[in-house]
């Protein structure tokens, strides 16, 4: 069963209160979907790091019912 | 075959090559977008390394997500290390941080 970008959105946002997170419907068929996730939280953390939380926030889900979510993760380049 | 079994079987696998991707299919035959990325990009590196069909071994296509606590396949290991996914492959290579850790690991080139 497919998850819908809004559902994606706020998980991350529940376990990243700060993060900045963007969804993109790839295929526009509600399956495959790129998110970009800016976070002051990632400050410090490696690229895995940075994966690993956005994937717990996912709670298991990723590589089960979110089989196709390209992920990018950064920090925020300035504090405005 | 035990949990351990296959963790130990893993970890002989990343410590015996320099260069290893966990993936879907074989370089010349990838099953999945992400493990057909991963190839793209060691071609493009082009570093000499090993590849493992997770969809011809369940033990090792179920104890990698665990061996690195990482949920997703294609994983690339380079001297041992988990370095990432596709996506992280990806930043990495585009950063020029990829043929940097390669370089530094004293990885042959293909």
């Amino acid at each position: 069963m497919a998850m819908v970008a809004e559902d994606i959105a706020a998980m991350i946002r529940g376990a990243l209160p700060d993060a900045d997170v963007t969804i993109t419907d790839l295929a526009g068929d509600g399956d495959h979907y790129a998110a970009h996730v800016v976070s002051p939280a990632f400050r410090g953390m490696s690229r895995v790091a940075q994966h690993k939380a956005v994937y717990a926030a996912l709670g298991g889900r990723m590589g089960g019912v979110l089989h196709a979510l390209q992920l990018t993760t950064a920090v925020p380049t300035s504090d405005v | 075959m035990t949990e351990t079994t296959t963790n130990t079987r893993i970890a002989e696998i990343v410590q015996s090559n320099d260069v290893v991707l966990f993936m879907k299919g074989s370089p010349l035959f990838p099953q999945c977008g992400f493990s057909s990325r991963a190839v793209a990009i060691l071609e493009r590196l082009g570093v000499e390394y090993a590849s493992v069909d997770v969809l011809q071994d369940m033990e090792i296509r179920n104890g990698i997500k665990a061996f690195s606590d990482w949920p997703t396949i294609p994983q690339l290991y380079v001297k041992g290390e988990f370095v990432g996914g596709s996506d992280i492959m990806m930043e990495m290579f585009e950063a020029g941080e990829l043929e940097q850790l390669v370089t530094e690991a004293g990885v042959a080139r293909a």
